[in-house]
């Protein structure tokens, strides 16, 4: 009789505590972003404006709009120190979600985590949003369904480099004949771009040379002497931290126009150019996002949260720098993710996958941005089942010694030429892991319904 | 068996810890039952205790590493040739199990890893053959010039990587025996199969006539080779088996735990990690390198586990980080003075203690 007591009484308790837990839960209307931070080691300069741009456009949309729809977002860092193994314990630790609210997207910001979590993000159904960079085929959304290169990436980025050139020489069809010479980082994203360069090189008629620079880049005499012997009309840059200032000055030194060096989306910061001085007057590097406060939504950010006192960057001069401007970006489109994919599925916090479903179906023309009062900062993107990128176009910007000028429209890569390329690479990670392709047609028909 | 007769009085007090030959041998195998039953348990319930968290981001890694340094340990701590090429060899064993899964039709999983293993072992005794000749530190340069050579080479020639434009490997599905192992539980077992096995083999070498030739070459090199050991034979045989366990451990650092690797994720500062995790652990002690590198992998782990659950709010995140570093960091300093033969001794001694209690060690 005892113990018959003692099991409902366990039982009532257990039913009592299980019904209080639940409501707390469904109040509990919160969205997660776990954010695989880094502000110690050697690129803190990137970490620190990044996800501090990314939690003040957070911090906006929840003092401003009280959250997406009424839902508040969260987040919590782990600091990765952009090292591969900690960036993966760090998404093995967060992705679970916070207090009951669920991880929506991971933003590494490092092209070895993303790496390092790619089949993780897959095989957990949560987005990874590699923004400008990551792996080239993962555009294709058939193979990967949930890796995101937003806005730019790789092929697409020096595709666009040699349109730019092209215009400036009036016209793609004088390109035959240029000497451009493409000085890379001797890394995986330094040699991801070298067989599509060769293409365009085939395809334009311009002589290309291309010249590796070892890792970290701070010896680069004999590459610039190459080129002072070649004499080009055009060098492209696609650099990394150190390497950036030291080609500037070498250039200096043999005396090859900062002019007519164009660098690449991570050759593009304040942190790039300063640093060579008087070397990198003139310089050209390619954006997806000025630098500037003047946007309507980075006063809403001075407004609603650095003037509240609630700004994540320690050093205040930063807002508005290519880092920062960066993040709020990149918080943009996740966070319009989540509001297209809350369209579909409810008012209320997502799963990782229906927060993909958002992503894919992702779409920001000029109305929508003037409304975000991001005119300007942000391209125009459209994604799809079968392109996880969307945009291709960016903006030329000069170093006039003191900060960058936008000197150009946006200028489209050509798209349409590189996506034959990203598919054969693409299958062939398929065919290697046994993956088969999605049918993106039967994806769209579920998507109407 | 004769020269390993009249080896012995060369070795030093370092070599009678290892040999039957020590006072309290009964109770040596009271660790060893421990370590049996924990395996036990880590087979049978673990998997259904633990999380995709634990096993993915804490314990495979740990393992991976413990593996690891139990290759450098055969050969810095046994064979007393110091080696900063560590990850050099894991690089080797990851492209060569990948390029072996890929280019031959129906290998088995493990088949790749032997390869794997054997292809690091090449490299192994190439990087060891200066060892002949030099001594001392000035080995350090011949692995040093391997840890630089390896990622070059992986980088610079694109067949390693299937022409991967990014010049990155990624695991293809693991299968044993028709079962796949997907979930984060499976890639555990497989990695605590492996590095059970591993350590059993290596626990057989360092016992075997060939651990003490290593022992005595590490001792007196010149006294090993007066009373007629072969020292070549001794010290590639070391750089052999050390390479092989560091190639698997490379291709299990690949497959199982981060699944997509580039060369330079096996960089010097790798090495430095795997040289740290035995000297922390214990030079010359296989248990030592399980303990050395729960300390370097689970250490910072469990602080900022702490640090977020207690601190956060209080401390800006960057700052928390540099505070983490410095606690590991002191308790490093800290634990070296105390016992300078490394965290397994520290252990032992504390076993010891309890053992004889109330009486003093």
């Amino acid at each position: 009789m005892v113990s018959l007591f003692r099991s409902l009484a366990i039982t009532t308790t257990a039913a009592a505590l299980l019904g209080a837990a639940l409501p707390a839960q469904a109040q509990n209307k919160e969205q997660y972003f776990p954010l695989q931070s880094y502000r110690v080691g050697p690129y803190a300069a990137g970490g620190t404006g990044f996800f501090g741009g990314f939690i003040d456009y957070m911090q906006l949309v929840n003092q401003r709009d009280g959250g997406v729809n009424g839902v508040k977002l969260t987040w919590s860092e782990c600091e990765t120190e952009y090292a591969v193994e900690k960036g993966v314990e760090c998404y093995e630790r967060l992705k679970k979600g916070l207090n009951g609210a669920p991880a929506a997207a991971t933003n590494p910001l490092s092209v070895g985590i993303a790496y390092a979590t790619l089949e993780r993000s897959t095989q957990d159904k949560l987005p990874l949003i590699t923004i400008n960079h990551g792996r080239t085929d993962s555009t294709d959304g058939r193979v990967f369904p949930y890796a995101f290169p937003l806005q730019l990436n790789p092929y697409s980025e020096v595709s666009a480099i040699i349109n730019y050139i092209g215009q400036q020489s009036s016209g793609l069809d004088k390109l035959k004949g240029k000497k451009i010479v493409v000085l890379y980082h001797g890394s995986p994203y330094g040699k991801e771009t070298i067989p599509v360069l060769e293409l365009l090189s085939k395809k334009y008629g311009f002589a290309l040379q291309q010249i590796e620079v070892p890792h970290p880049g701070n010896e680069q005499q004999s590459q610039w002497l190459t080129i002072r012997r070649e004499k080009p009309d055009w060098v492209i840059l696609r650099g990394w931290g150190v390497m950036n200032p030291v080609a500037l000055k070498n250039a200096q030194k043999v005396g090859f126009p900062a002019k007519h060096i164009i660098g690449n989306i991570w050759s593009n910061s304040e942190d790039d150019a300063a640093p060579a001085g008087d070397a990198a007057k003139g310089y050209i590097s390619i954006t997806t996002h000025p630098s500037g406060t003047q946007f309507p939504v980075l006063q809403d950010i001075r407004k609603y949260v650095v003037d509240a006192g609630k700004g994540n960057l320690a050093d205040p001069k930063r807002f508005g720098n290519v880092y920062y401007n960066l993040g709020v970006v990149n918080g943009i489109l996740n966070i319009e993710a989540v509001r297209v994919a809350q369209a579909k599925f409810g008012k209320r916090p997502l799963s990782g996958e229906e927060v993909r479903w958002g992503f894919e179906n992702l779409r920001l023309d000029d109305v929508r941005l003037k409304e975000l009062g991001a005119t300007g900062l942000v391209q125009k993107l459209q994604l799809s089942c079968a392109d996880h990128e969307g945009g291709g176009a960016v903006r030329f910007q000069q170093w006039d010694g003191a900060k960058w000028n936008v000197v150009s429209d946006w200028i489209q890569a050509d798209r349409a030429l590189l996506r034959p390329i990203i598919e054969a690479s693409s299958q062939q990670y398929a065919k290697e892991k046994g993956i088969a392709l999605r049918d993106c047609g039967k994806e769209a028909t579920v998507a109407l319904k | 068996m004769t020269h390993l007769d009249l080896a012995a009085p060369a070795l030093s007090a370092d070599w009678r810890r290892y040999s039957s030959a020590r006072p309290w041998r009964a109770a040596s195998h009271t660790p060893t039952i421990l370590a049996l039953l924990a395996a036990a348990f880590a087979f049978l319930w673990l998997p259904r205790l633990g999380s995709d968290y634990l096993f993915s981001a804490v314990l495979v890694p740990w393992l991976v590493l413990s593996l690891a340094g139990l290759g450098l340990n055969l050969l810095t701590g046994y064979a007393g040739q110091l080696s900063v090429g560590s990850a050099a060899f894991m690089c080797v064993g990851a492209f060569a199990a990948y390029n072996a899964q890929l280019r031959i039709p129906g290998l088995p999983l493990l088949g790749g890893f032997f390869i794997a293993g054997l292809s690091a072992a090449a490299l192994g005794v190439l990087t060891g053959l200066p060892s002949l000749r030099i001594k001392g530190f000035y080995v350090i340069v011949s692995t040093l010039a391997a840890q630089f050579f390896v990622p070059w080479v992986f980088v610079k020639f694109g067949w390693f990587s299937n022409y991967n434009a990014s010049g990155v490997i990624t695991a293809p599905p693991l299968k044993i025996a028709g079962f796949v192992l997907s979930s984060p539980a499976d890639r555990f077992l497989l990695v605590l199969g492996v590095t059970l096995a591993m350590t059993a083999a290596a626990w057989r070498i360092v016992h075997s006539t060939t651990g003490l030739r290593w022992m005595a070459v590490r001792d007196m090199d010149t006294a090993a080779e007066v009373i007629g050991i072969p020292v070549a034979r001794a010290k590639l045989s070391a750089f052999a088996l050390s390479a092989f366990y560091l190639g698997v451990a490379g291709a299990l650092w690949a497959f199982a735990y981060v699944g997509t690797v580039e060369p330079h994720g096996f960089d010097l500062a790798r090495s430095f990690q795997i040289l740290f995790i035995v000297i922390l652990g214990g030079l010359g002690s296989l248990a030592g390198a399980f303990v050395g590198a729960a300390f370097i992998v689970l250490f910072p782990i469990a602080l900022s586990l702490l640090a977020d659950h207690w601190l956060a709010g209080i401390l800006a995140p960057g700052n928390l980080e540099n505070a983490e570093k410095i606690v590991v960091g002191a308790l490093i300093i800290g634990f070296l003075i105390r016992e300078p033969a490394g965290l397994w001794r520290l252990i032992q001694k504390a076993f010891h203690r309890v053992q004889v209690w109330p009486l003093k060690a």
